[in-house]
């Protein structure tokens, strides 16, 4: 328990990954999803950073978790754009309003 | 060391769940952002626990001076009507948590019964330096670099395009 390993990191991350399901799940707001969304990819840069410590060496595994980091901002960028484009036609931000392509 | 390693683990561990338990539960979309701040917060600090010291600096910069002002200018531009609420029902609330609660049990029983075996030779338990990041990532990962910032262009263009008023 007292030696911090990579069993500590996977199991940190593997329950930030399911909150940020849950998250994106329970959330009728499209930001929270998209806050949902930033939950998993953090996970993933925490699992990156930590194989990368404990069993790579080097600094391959935080390449891995910086190009993460890049695609999450440019994730949070497109999708508020869309947002934003949403709001300007329904006047909400609510996904369960999304159906427009429903067929 | 190794005992105060395990002690800054569990507190940031701590944090990391609990603001997470308050994401989840919260109603209010701009308190989940709040909590999402000290989340990612965390994060940066299991990351200098790691020693990603760069990592956990552009967590810091990127995500909490970024993506979160980002989502909070988003919360404000889309949420002025008081009429509109986001209520979840019930149902569907449970639904959501099995799915997060199945997933983690997944997750757990494949990751935690895998061997990870530790490669040959020794895994250096020195922090790695700035340098050998940037190094590194201008020698054997030029090609993504260069791809990322491809990536960004379009990602910019793209938002203006999306996000300005529609012409009539």
């Amino acid at each position: 328990m007292l030696t911090i390993g990579l069993t500590h990191y996977i199991v940190l991350s593997c329950l930030l990954l399911s909150f940020g399901v849950a998250v994106m799940a329970t959330k009728r707001n499209a930001i929270g999803i998209l806050i949902g969304s930033e939950l998993v990819l953090n996970a993933a840069v925490l699992n990156f950073a930590a194989f990368g410590r404990y069993r790579v060496g080097g600094v391959d595994g935080q390449i891995s978790g910086i190009f993460v980091i890049v695609l999450a901002a440019a994730e949070a960028a497109i999708a508020l754009a869309i947002f934003l484009n949403f709001y300007a036609t329904h006047a909400t931000v609510d996904v369960d309003r999304g159906d427009a392509l429903k067929g | 060391m190794s005992v105060i390693e395990a002690i800054v683990f569990y507190i940031f561990a701590g944090l990391l769940v609990f603001s997470s338990v308050f994401i989840l539960f919260g109603r209010n979309i701009i308190r989940s952002a709040m909590w999402l701040m000290a989340a990612l917060g965390a994060v940066a600090a299991l990351l200098l626990l790691l020693g990603a010291n760069y990592l956990a600096a552009v967590q810091l910069v990127l995500y909490i001076g970024g993506v979160l002002v980002l989502i909070v200018f988003g919360v404000m531009l889309t949420a002025k009507s008081p009429y509109i609420r986001y209520d979840v029902k019930l149902h569907e609330q449970i639904a959501g948590f099995v799915v997060g609660g199945l997933l983690l049990a997944g997750l757990l029983v494949a990751l935690l019964n895998s061997p990870w075996p530790k490669p040959p030779g020794v895994v250096s338990d020195q922090a790695a330096s700035v340098r050998d990041f940037g190094e590194r990532l201008l020698t054997s990962y030029w090609l993504p670099f260069e791809l990322v910032s491809l990536l960004l262009l379009a990602v910019m263009v793209g938002a203006a395009v999306l996000a300005r008023p529609e012409k009539r």
